[in-house]
């Protein structure tokens, strides 16, 4: 053996050894590639959940931090998505607002195709004072309206907040009621009204 | 002087208490809600009289375990789920791990069916078909056969290997797949579990970031439900996440499965196994 060749098998003996320890962490196609193949259509649950927007992929590809130019054009965005009620009627009946908030179920596997959908607000916030069965992944909403009053502006933006979550915080966690077609218009009504009706047991 | 089990059944006892209220909750089903409280306090009690209705499942699990059956008359005494054929004890604490016959990660559930198809002969498609026992019927023998082996890594730390290649893989995809915001409502893995003292209602959700809840959740499954009065596995537990996070379903011991349960396990190092475990 010449020497070249012994250099050349001695690089390939290295190369080798390093190999069973380096290394390369799976790219995001293979990654995605994996994620995809292990999971399934049931019911109404399609595979095609799978595929993020361009808000599920910028909040989690920055842990629910975006850069502030990036934050801006995500929440103006979500804010443009907003439909207002056309006849400019804010507020239903907060006793039905309170049974949508208690109600969690809405586009599981497990729920039947067209049942109207609960929008599970105590999972994460306080509301009536009588309900002590509240999760804490959100702010408390009790007095939601006696603290920042009945104004025509509070109305718009917590009609807009609850359609679209991201209007006002990129990557909130709360679910986009409106936009997801989640609620309709009516049962927001009425989740509006438990929130800024005076007499609702919140303000109460 | 109480034992740490039973110490461990009489918070799950306040918890049941707690959320039996919480599944009704005061407003105009006072009288309902009250009925269910006592009811879940019964069926508590009954739970501690009797023991943990998961052993009765275990004893069920030993025995499948131990007798020839399957198309090859072969017991399961000689499947290899990790730390050698027939090494049963400490062996749950150490997976998902790679394995070189299959070149895969595979979690226990996964490495269970590759034991009832190679060993004792099954087809595969009939060993996932329905893996979970419905409402009200008899445990699957999957879930059985897990209780058992589960139970026999009980006070093992948990120390899911990432030696292999492929081990680390399959952590950075579960990684991934955990902090994966999709779906109808924008949710994560992450978004209950990827946060300090965060609760669903008055559920507590361990935060997988940090040591110690990361532990203590691993440790604790597959647990008997008494909510549903069935022994849940591991794979249970990451489908019903799925579910009620708006995924499609997460296919029976799928690779992106046993990569999140890596990722989990990984998190929990250190914890010891208390498994089966009583919940809610």
């Amino acid at each position: 053996m010449n020497p070249r060749t012994l250099i050349a098998a001695a690089a390939a003996a290295v190369l080798a050894g390093c190999a069973s320890i380096m290394y390369t962490p799976p790219t995001e196609q293979e990654t995605m590639a994996v994620i995809k193949s292990s999971f399934k259509d049931r019911g109404i649950a399609k595979v095609d959940r799978l595929n993020q927007s361009d808000l599920q992929t910028a909040c989690t590809d920055t842990g629910n931090n975006p850069p502030k130019d990036l934050r801006e054009r995500l929440e103006k965005a979500a804010l443009a998505t907003v439909k207002y009620p056309a006849d400019g009627k804010w507020l239903g009946d907060h006793k039905q607002g309170e049974r949508i908030a208690q109600t969690g179920v809405g586009m599981q596997w497990s729920d039947a195709p067209g049942a109207p959908a609960g929008g599970n607000c105590y999972a994460c916030h306080q509301l009536t004072k009588s309900e002590i069965s509240y999760g804490n992944i959100g702010p408390s909403l009790n007095s939601y309206g006696k603290l920042r009053g009945y104004s025509e502006d509070i109305k718009k933006y917590t009609w807009a907040k609850i359609w679209n979550t991201h209007s006002f915080n990129a990557c909130s966690s709360m679910p986009r009621f409106g936009d997801a077609g989640i609620l309709t218009e009516d049962q927001i009504r009425h989740l509006m009204a438990l929130l800024l009706d005076p007499q609702s047991p919140v303000n109460n | 002087m109480l034992s740490k089990r039973t110490l461990s059944w009489l918070r799950s006892i306040a918890l049941a208490v707690a959320c039996a209220g919480a599944a009704f909750g005061p407003s105009g089903a006072a009288a309902q809600s009250d009925d269910k409280t006592q009811q879940e306090i019964e069926r508590y009690r009954q739970a501690l009289l009797e023991g943990n209705p998961a052993e009765l499942v275990a004893m069920r699990g030993e025995e499948l375990w131990k007798t020839p059956r399957g198309p090859k008359k072969a017991s399961l005494e000689k499947c290899d789920i990790g730390l050698g054929p027939g090494m049963v004890k400490g062996a749950y604490a150490q997976l998902p791990r790679y394995f070189a016959d299959t070149d895969q990660v595979m979690d226990f559930e996964a490495r269970l069916v590759h034991c009832m198809v190679t060993l004792q002969g099954f087809e595969r498609a009939d060993a996932v078909k329905s893996p979970f026992s419905g409402a009200g019927q008899r445990q699957t023998d999957i879930e059985a056969i897990t209780a058992y082996v589960v139970d026999q890594s009980r006070g093992a730390t948990i120390a899911v290997p990432q030696g292999h290649a492929k081990e680390r893989a399959a952590f950075d995809r579960g990684k991934r797949l955990f902090y994966m915001r999709a779906g109808p409502y924008d949710f994560a893995c992450s978004t209950c579990h990827g946060v300090d003292n965060q609760r669903i209602r008055l559920q507590d959700l361990p935060n997988f970031e940090k040591p110690e809840p990361a532990q203590r959740a691993f440790a604790t499954w597959p647990a008997y439900r008494v909510s549903q009065g069935a022994l849940r596995t591991m794979q249970w537990r990451i489908n019903d996440c799925f579910r009620q996070q708006r995924f499609p379903e997460p296919i029976f011991i799928s690779q992106g499965t046993v990569d999140l349960i890596t990722f989990l396990g990984v998190k929990a190092a250190g914890g010891k196994m208390d498994s089966p475990a009583i919940k809610r």
